[in-house]
């Protein structure tokens, strides 16, 4: 069982050099790199179930033991994250496959793409924060090749933001590793979270708030979200679709897992993280009903979600951490898919800008109905993951009486409705104002190409899903929250004393 | 020694930071540069000093601590080839506007240009993509009355080269 942890981190990252190696073959290439993701997610979803069942894998890479080596721990949380992220980068795959574009003209994608996954694996997986450096860098130096591919006048100016912002938020990490190390003499999570404790108070809070910068810029919280909406709708649809999907979602998984296990009570930074929770929900939803670009929208609600994340960690109780995590689940699902249709407007509308594109109700019917779903599932409508996770949330923050929070929240979720239907007249009801700039593509029984259409319904069909059995999927969450808040029982599992 | 470590650092950290906000992308990677080692540098300064850790090389209390060593050796490769990443990148933002200036984005202009109610700023986006001549001209104006610093707008981008693809 141990072994199956390994695979989601080293398979992608052989398949990586692989489709160097047969860089002429095409169809080489893509037979690599589906194999790949798709022992990597089969894989990840039979740790999943595992772990649930069976409690924590550790594996001690290269033999070394838990505090000196690098260690990979599968927990719960890990083990969740994984098995979503993992689906998610395969459907992607597969879409990008079926686009005209990005995947074919450039012989580099598969590869960055496959480090990418590994990256975002390793990040989830890893037992010490230094590894978490290095699968940060993974992730975002593949990131950087995705988002400049073609290099574009439009693509350079907003990769420049995006690489520089990434790396001084990397420059901060390493800095805030070289402080912890100082302080504490380790960067294993689970020693860490015995010696920090003993630290002077204001130490302690210089590391946590030291970290929830750097955490902070990764996931695009208030006041740290400016690069996100510029740099995000660039990058070619898909592309731009695992960004928001994952990369932003792995900051957020970061700042849960430090934040959770590394401090205690006294020295968690509860109220700054709540007021940049609620600050983070409104401001990003106002930044999106300004917008007139069905993509930028969508950029500007991805920093509004982050803060129903952050919120359900300010709360550090079980039901606040539990419902965080199930809305995770639930927007790296959803931003995917609605990114996924953002790229099915642009090749069936030749634009995603709102008075470009009209009427696809009629000429397209398949993809409003693949836009419509999430769009509800993110506003929040019943029966879809986006009810019960914001359902969970506002219940949560009831119950730790932190009403002014719950308003912010249930203000952002109108307003995260009124630019949906924004997107929806626009898009889909109204004709269109101007003939688009670019090349509208014949719209077909489907609504467009099936490798397009096919995964983005997959994960319309996850979103579903995860509503409709929410309460199973709620029960893991349940557990994996109960037991990240008591850092003993992670200690115990990792150093195995 | 570890005085003047930390010296150092903080000198690197000061001087990056100030290069780092610039607007040319060749001054931003050399302030990135100096900012890394700065980090590095302090990380290296967090071990035990001593004897180089060789098995052999004295009794185990004198060794320095190898740990730091060992990850700011990770975390100079990951720099080099991230720096090697941002290079290419100014080279292409050169090729592509003479410059390597951190462009304005669109988006703020188009808000600063919606402002003043002359055009419509969706409009507006897609001309500027087109490189409509009429509109520089106007645009020049902007850039006149409210001092914006974009760079000449007036070539069509080169497109992509075979060895980029």
């Amino acid at each position: 069982m141990n072994a199956l942890v390994v695979v989601p981190v080293v398979v992608p990252l052989l398949a990586a050099a692989l489709c160097m190696l047969v860089g002429r073959s095409r169809i080489a290439q893509r037979a690599v790199s589906i194999t790949a993701l798709t022992a990597s997610s089969a894989a990840s979803v039979a740790v999943l179930v595992a772990v649930d069942r069976d409690g924590t894998l550790v594996v001690d890479a290269g033999g070394w033991g838990a505090p000196l080596g690098i260690v990979l721990v599968a927990d719960r949380l890990a083990a969740i994250m994984l098995a979503i992220a993992t689906v998610t980068l395969l459907l992607v795959l597969l879409y990008a496959i079926g686009q005209p574009g990005a995947e074919r003209n450039h012989v580099g994608f598969q590869s960055s793409y496959m480090v990418l996954s590994a990256g975002v694996a390793l990040s989830f997986l890893t037992g010490d924060l230094f590894t978490m450096f290095v699968g940060f860098e993974m992730m975002l130096t593949a990131s950087y090749v995705l988002m400049t591919l073609g290099g574009t006048r439009d693509q350079v100016r907003s990769g420049m933001t995006y690489v520089v912002i990434s790396l001084v938020a990397s420059v901060l990490f390493v800095t805030a590793l070289a402080l912890i190390y100082t302080a504490a003499g380790t960067v294993n999570l689970a020693d860490l979270s015995e010696r920090i404790p003993l630290l002077d108070e204001g130490v302690q809070r210089a590391i946590a708030l030291l970290l929830l910068v750097v955490f902070g810029l990764k996931a695009a919280v208030f006041p740290l979200f400016f690069w996100l909406p510029d740099s995000y709708p660039t990058a070619p649809s898909p592309v731009t679709a695992i960004f928001a999907g994952l990369l932003t979602k792995v900051g957020v998984y970061a700042l849960l897992r430090t934040q959770l296990l590394l401090f205690p009570p006294e020295t968690r930074p509860d109220t700054i993280l709540l007021w940049i929770a609620g600050l983070t929900m409104v401001i990003g939803v106002l930044g999106a009903v300004a917008q007139k670009d069905m993509k930028r929208i969508l950029s500007f609600h991805i920093v509004s979600q982050i803060g129903y994340m952050v919120m359900g960690l300010a709360l550090f109780t079980v039901a606040g951490v539990a419902a965080a995590i199930y809305f995770i689940v639930h927007q790296v699902v959803v931003k995917t898919a609605l990114f996924l249709t953002g790229g099915l407007v642009e090749h069936v509308g030749g634009s995603s800008r709102l008075n470009r594109v009209g009427g696809l109700l009629g000429s397209a019917p398949v993809v409003a109905v693949l836009f419509l779903i999430p769009a509800l599932s993110l506003a929040g409508f019943p029966p879809m993951s986006g009810f019960v996770g914001k359902f969970a949330l506002l219940d949560a923050g009831v119950g730790d009486a932190s009403y002014w929070v719950v308003a912010a929240a249930v203000v952002a979720a109108f307003l995260t409705l009124f630019s949906m239907t924004k997107i929806w007249a626009g898009v889909f009801w109204s004709p269109k104002e101007r003939e688009p700039v670019g090349d509208a593509q014949p719209v077909g029984r489907l609504g467009g190409p099936a490798l397009m259409v096919l995964p983005t319904a997959a994960l319309v069909v996850i979103t579903i899903l995860l509503g409709v059995f929410a309460g199973p999927v709620y029960d893991v969450v349940t557990r994996a929250a109960t037991g990240l808040l008591d850092p003993a029982i992670y200690r115990a599992e990792v150093l195995g004393s | 020694m570890s005085v003047l470590l930390a010296a150092a650092s903080a000198a690197l950290f000061s001087m990056g930071t100030y290069l780092v906000l610039q607007r040319k992308l060749s001054r931003i990677i050399i302030g990135l540069g100096l900012l890394t080692h700065g980090a590095n540098l302090l990380f290296i300064t967090a071990g035990r000093r001593g004897l180089p850790a060789l098995v052999g090389a004295g009794d185990v209390d004198e060794l320095s601590d190898p740990l730091p060593q060992a990850l700011m050796l990770t975390a100079i490769v990951i720099s080099f080839g991230v720096t090697a990443f941002l290079l290419a990148l100014a080279y292409r933002s050169w090729l592509l506007t003479d410059d390597d200036e951190v462009e304005h984005d669109l988006s703020d202009l188009d808000i600063l240009l919606g402002r003043g109610g002359r055009e419509d700023d969706a409009d507006l986006l897609e001309r500027l993509d087109d490189h409509d001549t009429d509109l520089l001209e106007r645009l020049d104006d902007h850039r006149r009355d409210h001092e914006l610093h974009l760079p000449p707008v007036d070539e069509p981008p080169l497109e992509p080269e075979d060895g980029a693809r």
